[in-house]
């Protein structure tokens, strides 16, 4: 059951890397839509320090849904997902395996990379801590949600922006906690309840969003 | 798996009670005119006592009548949500189209009454918390719920087929349904993370009973309103599904 | 209703300027949501009659 789900985040995976720039074009949008906002709002640090988390976090959403909208749409195009709706393994396997592999190459470098950022925000360093490790726990359930999405607009029109209006506002949650505990730790507050909510929301995503990923595909093929 | 379009006819000889779409809608249209008379008589004594009857409230004066437009919106906004998710679930389970139609039918009624909810709410907040909008809990959350709404409509509209449109939005359905409650619970969280500048509550200790009567009746003329809006729309989406039969044999009768 | 209680009424002490536009925005958004399906579903079903009577002109 598994070694299939294996063969195809391994496929994922080395497509990523070898036609799409690995984590290049995601990096890139998430370091862009973070300079904005200094750039917008003047460079007054402690300012900057004060909704760095907020900033950070937008970001690395928004980056992640705009990579969504094509997690399915070539296996669509050229086939492939008709056999992987015939294959043995479960298609919640093969969804989950996806958005594995998606995470890998926009998720987690984004985590990788927010310290980074939050030094140019001037966030002071006992957030650093915080910021990364709701970015682990939070990433992953905005792709995994993000797999729902992107298998239900299969096939729309104008799917990529239909994408970010069916998937936002599912994010809300994420957003709320994961900035909320950076924010916690920045004020001197307790972060661990934000981060455990986190934790929640993705063994709730772990769970479901793969099946209601299953459920999207079905309905786009037949 | 069969389509909108052919599903009144396909479905006729099905010996089951209101699930059989042919009888469904003959039921229907016997209820319309009974209840839209019903709607307009419950608007009539609904405005009356919101508007005349009722007394000013000892802290929010003349306010509160917005309340009598504004509660029930917020109430519709919900049920609607609740309804569209049983209906989505029941259709998605037994391929029933009747519900999935009622789904579908039933999503810009429930557009209308968020916003709704919001434009009345900012009208009552203005003159009482002094402010317009407010990042508060319920009204973050109903903002949220406008969201899955707009979401829902454009994505049953996005696709040439519409039997996928409706499969995708209905799923799409389930999942917010699932999600609500947790948007509630974390707006919820975030607004005592971030303790507002103004401490509130919208219902005062107890209702009156002359507050709670023109509540009750503007609720059951908005309910009512509802039913007559769901069953027109439903009306209009089989005529929809019969036109696209229609163009469909034709364009198999031309090919 | 005399003439200056009328006044009043419409004055809503002081705040017609909240609880008038929420009435005719209530007003406005369920009865365009009515008239909305109604003449909506109108349209759809003449077009519908419309296409079975020419289908059966054909036959």
């Amino acid at each position: 059951m598994l070694k299939p789900a294996l063969a195809l985040f391994r496929r994922d995976l080395l497509l990523a890397w070898r036609q799409r720039g690995g984590a290049v074009p995601v990096l890139g949008a998430f370091v862009l839509m973070v300079v904005l906002f200094p750039l917008a709002l003047g460079p007054d640090p402690a300012l900057l320090a004060r909704i760095a988390p907020g900033i950070i976090w937008v970001a690395a959403l928004l980056a992640t849904t705009i990579t969504l909208d094509h997690i399915f749409a070539s296996d669509h195009a050229d086939g492939t997902l008709d056999l992987l709706v015939e294959s043995p393994a479960p298609l919640a396997m093969h969804a989950l395996a996806k958005a594995a592999a998606h995470w890998l190459v926009s998720g987690l470098p984004m985590v990788l990379l927010s310290p980074l950022l939050a030094l140019m925000l001037n966030l002071p360093g006992h957030v650093y801590g915080t910021l990364m490790a709701g970015l682990l726990l939070g990433t992953p359930t905005l792709t995994l949600i993000g797999t729902v999405g992107g298998a239900l607009i299969l096939g729309a029109r104008r799917g990529g922006l239909l994408l970010v209006l069916l998937v936002v506002p599912l994010y809300v949650p994420v957003l709320i906690f994961g900035a909320g505990a950076a924010d916690a730790a920045l004020n001197g507050l307790d972060a661990a309840p934000g981060l455990m909510f986190l934790g929640a929301l993705l063994l709730v995503g772990l769970a479901l969003c793969p099946l209601g990923a299953a459920a999207a595909l079905r309905a786009a093929l037949t | 798996m069969t389509s909108d379009a052919d599903m009144p006819e396909l479905r006729a000889q099905r010996p089951v009670s209101l699930a059989n779409p042919t009888r469904f809608f003959r039921v229907a249209n016997r209820l319309l005119p009974w209840l839209g008379a019903a709607t307009a008589v419950l608007f009539a004594v609904g405005l009356y006592l919101s508007l005349i009857a009722s007394p000013p409230d000892y802290q929010q004066s003349e306010t509160v009548r917005i309340a009598y437009v504004h509660v029930p919106a917020a109430w519709m906004a919900l049920f609607v949500y609740v309804l569209m998710a049983v209906a989505s679930a029941v259709g998605l389970i037994w391929r029933h189209q009747l519900a999935l139609m009622a789904a579908r039918a039933a999503a810009p009624a429930g557009l209308v009454f968020t916003a709704l909810c919001l434009a009345t709410g900012s009208l009552w907040g203005a003159p009482m918390w002094g402010t317009w909008w407010e990042w508060d809990a319920r009204m973050t959350s109903v903002l949220v719920l406008l969201f899955f709404y707009l979401g829902y409509v454009a994505l049953i509209d996005a696709f040439d087929d519409p039997a996928r449109g409706q499969l995708s939005a209905s799923i799409l359905c389930l999942v917010g349904a699932v999600n609500v409650p947790i948007v509630k619970f974390s707006v919820d969280w975030f607004h005592t993370l971030h303790q507002g500048a103004t401490v509130f509550r919208l219902d005062g200790p107890t209702m009156h009973a002359s507050m709670l009567a023109p509540m009750l009746v503007m609720a059951a003329a908005f309910t009512l309103l509802f039913f007559v809006v769901l069953l027109w729309r439903m009306r209009g989406l089989r005529a929809r599904a019969r036109i696209a039969a229609a163009a469909a044999t034709a364009a198999a009768e031309g090919a | 209703m005399a003439a200056e209680g009328f006044d009043a009424w419409l004055a809503m002490g002081g705040y017609a300027a909240y609880v008038w536009p929420a009435y005719g925005l209530a007003l406005v958004a369920l009865v365009g949501l009515l008239l909305w399906s109604i003449l909506g579903t109108r349209a759809l079903e003449r077009r519908a009659a419309k296409l079975r009577r020419t289908r059966e002109e054909e036959q």
